[in-house]
């Protein structure tokens, strides 16, 4: 018996096969659909990847920082009355020994900033430059003047748009202004030594940078930061590293991953896959109906054979694997079709899309002006497995019907 | 034990509001070997009574025995084993199956049945020369003339060695000297193999090599005869 099965298999195999190019323009056309099917679903989901991944990135990028720890109050209040100790003891040991890549102690308050022309609301940011830039900073965004130096640096260095806003330019004395941990008043002058450029206008805008200690001494909160941020350079890989963060840091201190700390993008990218599998699971719905239409047809010239095969002695079921199985031959090529057309297209580009076009509309979502299509095997496997599951499915309805037909009745048709 | 038998056999059909009986009371015993005609006009029920009993058309009463099973109790993959295993089909249309060459028409049935490549190979070549199309094994219905289709549509209905041979109107589309031939090729198949032959048809040709002609009118039989020395001595 199961001798008698293999061997119908591949009779079954041998005439799919040749049916299926009984009719080669037709084959050709739903063939034609299936690639680009399969093409599309895998390219959309490349470019949402890949914007995915820059709003990560972007986000990330602002302050860079897979993991943050702060003062469990800090994150409700981000005042300078909720800040910690610099690391130290067990906690310096672990940010000091892989994974982490590299680690910064910030200060980061609100405040003000006054030109002699205008003022405006800030992010007051008191860092060590070293650090800063090991964690990801580039000081080739620096597009006049100079970085900071050290934490001692007296200068400030403010975003291309804030200069803007305030009027001002490299060289000229601003005013940063905020709270120390009384509630007082702290204020220094400072000069702008360097601006920046960033991929978002609104960071630009918000952030300045000074000398972590001379920030200490204005705020008169002598080795106090408002936070540790730390990288392990993968942002995906974040769940297997932060927890012994966390356990160093202590139950005293609030740490937590990217996703924790912006909701936002964690949730998008949690949904990523979801989303991806819903638009191919649209785009292949249409598609399955050419498919049906075609097998349909394909079944409907071919009664008087089906039935001659049934009055030869060939099961109904039998019957109905061939048709699911010239189906499945069709979808096979299709998707190896489609899969290698859709690398050849994303690869070439995963070198970056200039978006500049768009890029105003896209600022809003935290995307730069250039997209990065990301090719993941997860998406070319979702594709696979959606376009055969339904498009098995679809089959369905011609091949049970095929297998329904009265042999003699079959017979009879013209 | 009979190669095949029916009792009692009723087919009805309805056309508008008229009910016309295909076979009406039909009883028939068949013995294994025997080279059996069914004659009659058009719409006497030879067609109905060989579907019947071939397993393609269910009665609405009456039974069916084929090597001693009840054919009409069977389900429909039963019927379509017992038809792979017991019996061998010749139509009028010839009914090759048009994507596959004239040998692996011939083998299609013995791959369903599960037979091994080679013995299936070595079978097919074998009954195409006795068919006389040995040159033409691989050659698509569509290259093959009427005569050479419906040989090799022959050589598919035996090569699988079955009891029965059902053939319905087989000569029909085929030129005298054609049809000659295949009646006479059906003969030396019953004589040598010793395969019951039952073969429907209005063609007098044919009905001069039967030993048995059996007559039929408005889905009766109406007469059954022997015709001794006829077939053997062709």
């Amino acid at each position: 018996m199961a001798q008698e099965q293999s061997v119908s298999a591949s009779i079954l195999a041998k005439l799919a096969w040749r049916n299926l190019w009984r009719n080669y323009r037709r084959t050709l056309i739903m063939l034609t659909a299936i690639v680009i099917g399969v093409w599309a679903m895998i390219l959309f989901s490349a470019l949402m990847r890949g914007m995915l991944d820059e709003m990560v990135h972007a986000g990330l990028r602002v302050l860079p920082g897979e993991v943050q720890i702060h003062h469990p109050a800090f994150r409700d209040d981000p005042s300078i009355a909720n800040s910690m100790q610099e690391p130290q003891g067990e906690l310096l040991a672990t940010l000091n020994r892989p994974p982490v890549q590299a680690w910064t102690a910030r200060i980061k308050v609100p405040g003000m900033i006054s030109s002699e022309r205008d003022n405006r609301g800030a992010q007051l940011l008191g860092i060590d430059p070293a650090q800063e830039i090991a964690l990801g900073f580039d000081p080739g965004d620096i597009v006049e003047g100079r970085f900071l130096e050290s934490p001692q640096d007296k200068g400030i260095v403010i975003g291309r748009k804030l200069a803007e806003r305030l009027e001002t330019q490299l060289g000229k004395r601003v005013v940063i202004m905020s709270q120390d941990p009384d509630n007082d008043v702290a204020d220094r002058g400072v000069r702008i030594v360097g601006i920046y450029k960033a991929r978002l206008q609104a960071t630009e805008e918000l952030n300045v940078y000074v000398g972590r200690e001379t920030l200490q001494k204005m705020l008169r909160i002598d080795k106090q930061v408002s936070e540790v941020a730390i990288t392990a350079n993968s942002y995906k890989t974040v769940d297997t590293w932060w927890p012994a963060i966390a356990t160093a840091a202590g139950p005293e201190l609030d740490t937590q991953p990217w996703m924790v700390l912006d909701a936002y993008l964690g949730t998008i990218l949690s949904i990523q896959g979801t989303m991806n599998l819903i638009i191919m699971i649209i785009i292949f719905l249409a598609l399955s109906f050419g498919l049906v239409n075609t097998l349909v047809m394909a079944v409907f010239e071919r009664i008087r054979e089906i039935g001659l095969m049934m009055a030869l002695g060939m099961r109904p079921q039998w019957i109905m694997y061939q048709v699911l199985l010239e189906s499945l031959m069709l979808l096979c090529l299709g998707l190896i079709i489609g899969n290698v057309l859709a690398a050849a297209t994303i690869l070439p580009l995963e070198g970056g899309i200039d978006i500049s076009i768009v890029g105003d509309g896209l600022e809003m979502y935290g995307m730069g002006a250039t997209l990065y299509p990301v090719l993941a095997a997860q998406d070319m496997l979702n594709s696979t497995l959606v376009v055969l599951v339904l498009g098995l499915l679809a089959s369905l309805i011609p091949a049970w019907r095929a297998s329904r037909y009265n042999p003699i009745q079959a017979l009879a048709k013209n | 034990m009979s190669a095949v038998s029916c009792k009692n056999l009723i087919k009805t059909f309805t056309q508008g509001e008229q009910i016309i009986k295909g076979l009406d009371d039909v009883t028939i015993n068949i013995e294994p070997g025997e080279f059996v005609c069914l004659s009659g006009p058009s719409g006497s029920g030879k067609t109905t009574l060989l579907n019947a009993l071939g397993g393609l058309d269910n009665p609405d009463s009456g039974e069916i025995l084929v090597d001693s099973k009840r054919v009409d109790l069977l389900s429909k993959s039963d019927l379509a084993d017992m038809r792979l295993h017991n019996i061998g089909f010749v139509f009028q249309a010839y009914n090759l199956i048009p994507v596959l060459t004239a040998q692996e028409n011939i083998e299609f049935v013995m791959q369903i049945q599960g037979v091994p490549a080679q013995e299936r190979r070595e079978k097919s070549r074998a009954i195409l020369a006795e068919v006389d199309l040995a040159d033409h094994e691989d050659r698509r219905p569509a290259q093959l003339s009427g005569g050479q289709q419906q040989r090799v549509a022959v050589a598919r209905a035996i090569v699988s060695d079955p009891t029965l041979v059902l053939a319905d109107e087989p000569t029909a589309n085929l030129d005298s000297k054609t049809a000659v031939q295949l009646i006479e090729l059906f003969l030396k198949l019953n004589l040598e193999r010793n395969i019951t032959f039952v073969i429907a048809t209005h063609d007098t040709r044919v009905m001069d090599y039967c030993r048995r002609l059996v007559r039929m009118v408005d889905g009766k039989i109406v007469s059954d005869l022997q015709q001794p020395g006829i077939g053997v001595s062709s």
